[in-house]
């Protein structure tokens, strides 16, 4: 009992992690909080429906087909939204965010309609059996794929240029940009980063929670915890966060008498306001990220 | 002087409108009515006193919920039950000043967007009181010993709270109170450093604003006559921050004006699915790059003394008199 609800927990939680990672990589070289990263993930999320419906891809060429649109997306918004309001207090700018997810969202509801569509599993082989607990394929394919850009991200900011300038640009904006980097050209990268890694949560999501026009919106909504509980400018803190909100999320479901058992996403978000009030930098942040936001 | 004429002569067009207006349009107007106070209650946090919330569909179904409840088990008043729901939705706005006073700007908005949903997931499953995912029917309001059932009444109610609370609102923000919650929203440092306590009036922001919005909450479930949980959440908070971003937040015409507008607005696009939200969402970007302070902040800007000077002499004349400014 234990373990698969741990091991479901790490399941559902790297979901969270991935998205929250999404989130993240704007929020630290822009300053941004993307409340439209919901609607942005299902608009490309539907982008790999439709690849997979209408042209018959296969399921890797979708996903990553709507990777390609999610970072054209990203680049755009930053383009032709975020720069000309880029004068505007930070605080309003998640406001416009907010516009753009509106619009997004009534646009895919034109092109695919209002009902709910089904999204297919990555993997659909047999679930595995690691002594009493059950694992299914496409759980293991998440977990892996956590792992795997977690490393990817990790090697790209200690290695490559571009992951320099991203980190220099998020220390410091003004200085990054005394030493050449083209400060503009990095925030419009980060948007594109953050929204290709979120259309793969989305595509990775879908199959669970069905796709719909609001169907990823919880899913944000537990991302942006997630990230708190990591610390919000972290990476590292991301995943650990969305682990951790997984678990604790599925042991509450599963221990708590079942009168206050379907109330697990509430106490989840009463844990979150508990954290910001006593580490407002979470596990793994920096110590002023709660503050002067 | 001039502001209390335009003031009285505004509500009593509205006190007419039943001579003429058909049913529908009177729902229309009471629902028009919650949203303004509830409008005005984001204001007086967001707008006035500088704390971000996007969680304020919260406070709107603990008052809905809370006077349902209230009327449906004890019987009580209207009167007595939507000054109840509105306290009820008051304490809990405590809650939210613990995380208030430690965070600022987005982290701020975190925690009342996760207090937001955790109240709206918390409904649906609290079935037993709350009805669940069906929701629940509100009983009729009762007033002076009648059951309000029809839609002239209710209006009527509507607009006697509406007016009482905006009043309140009004010189709530032209007393002291009012003065520190602007100099909390401009120099937090520079406000503690004249004496304003960042505690107690943080604390008395989020009250008044839970109270407000607490208030808007019953008289919305009266109104309707029906609640049910999809109603309260994530949108509606985002639904109550347009109103008051799209009026300008930072004043009292520009919430009522902003709530009134998004009121009518989904009733004119009906017809085009989906066009009301690509509006909302043109109007919100539109906002933040071209109008920072919102449509009233527009009409002052383009009606302030040197712009006036500037017109033809009879249009100036005219603006003079409306504005109240004679030389």
């Amino acid at each position: 009992m234990l373990g698969q609800l741990v091991v479901s927990g790490l399941a559902a939680g790297s979901l969270y992690g991935i998205m929250a990672l999404g989130l993240i990589l704007i929020y630290k070289t822009t300053h941004i909080l993307n409340f439209g990263q919901g609607d942005m993930v299902m608009f490309a999320t539907f982008i790999a429906y439709l690849l997979l419906t209408l042209f018959r891809w296969p399921f890797p060429a979708a996903v990553l087909g709507a990777m390609v649109a999610g970072a054209l997306l990203g680049a755009l918004v930053d383009r032709g939204v975020m720069r000309w309001a880029r004068n505007a207090p930070v605080t309003s700018l998640f406001i416009a965010t907010l516009g753009v997810g509106m619009i997004l969202q009534a646009v895919a509801g034109w092109i695919w309609g209002y009902d709910t569509k089904p999204f297919p599993y990555a993997l659909r082989g047999r679930p595995l059996f690691l002594g009493d607990v059950v694992l299914r394929q496409h759980d293991l394919l998440v977990l892996v794929v956590t792992v795997l850009i977690s490393l990817v991200l990790f090697l790209l900011f200690k290695f490559t240029k571009v992951g320099v300038a991203m980190r220099a640009t998020s220390q410091n904006r003004r200085a990054a940009q005394l030493m050449g980097i083209n400060v503009g050209r990095i925030g419009t990268l980060s948007w594109a980063l953050g929204l290709g890694i979120g259309a793969l949560a989305g595509c990775l999501v879908a199959p669970i929670v069905y796709l719909d026009l609001t169907s990823m919106i919880l899913v944000m909504i537990k991302a942006i915890a997630a990230a708190v509980l990591g610390g919000f400018t972290s990476l590292p803190g991301a995943v650990v966060g969305g682990l951790l909100l997984g678990v604790i999320e599925n042991l509450f479901g599963g221990y708590m008498p079942s009168a206050i058992a379907p109330l697990k996403t509430t106490f989840v978000f009463v844990l979150i306001i508990v954290v910001l009030v006593l580490r407002p930098h979470g596990l793994l942040g920096e110590r002023t990220a709660g503050g002067h936001g | 002087m001039r502001g209390v004429l335009f003031a009285l002569l505004l509500v009593g067009l509205l006190a007419a409108v039943p001579l003429w207006a058909k049913t529908y349009d009177l729902y229309l107007l009471s629902l028009a009515a919650a949203n303004v106070i509830a409008a005005v209650g984001l204001a007086l946090l967001t707008g006035f006193t500088g704390q971000l919330s996007i969680g304020n569909a919260g406070f709107l179904a603990i008052g809905a919920y809370g006077a349902a409840l209230i009327v449906k088990h004890l019987g009580v008043e209207f009167w007595v039950a939507i000054p109840l729901a509105g306290l009820l939705s008051g304490l809990t706005g405590f809650l939210l000043l613990i995380p208030a006073l430690r965070l600022t700007a987005i982290y701020l908005a975190i925690a009342t967007l996760a207090f937001g949903t955790a109240v709206s997931e918390a409904l649906p499953r609290w079935a037993s009181v709350t009805g669940g995912y069906q929701g629940m029917r509100v009983p009729p309001a009762r007033f002076l010993g009648l059951n309000v059932q029809n839609d002239v009444a209710m209006f009527y109610l509507a607009l006697a709270v509406t007016v009482v609370m905006v009043l309140l609102a009004r010189n709530l923000i032209r007393s002291r109170v009012g003065r520190a919650f602007i100099a909390i929203r401009d120099k937090p440092a520079a406000a503690q450093a004249c004496g304003v306590s960042l505690t107690r009036y943080k604390a008395l922001a989020f009250f008044l604003s839970a109270l407000f919005t607490g208030i808007a909450g019953g008289l919305y479930a009266h109104v309707v006559g029906y609640i049910s949980p999809s109603e309260f959440g994530l949108g509606k908070s985002i639904n109550l921050f347009v109103m008051i971003a799209l009026g300008g937040m930072a004043s009292l015409p520009g919430p009522v004006l902003g709530a009134v507008f998004l009121t009518y607005l989904p009733h004119w696009l009906s017809g085009i699915r989906g066009l009301q939200d690509v509006l909302y969402g043109a109007a919100l970007i539109g906002i933040v790059v071209f109008m920072p302070y919102g449509a009233w902040g527009f009409v002052r800007k383009w009606t302030a003394p040197d712009k006036v000077a500037r017109l033809p002499r009879p249009v100036r004349a005219a603006a003079e008199f409306v504005l109240g400014r004679t030389r």
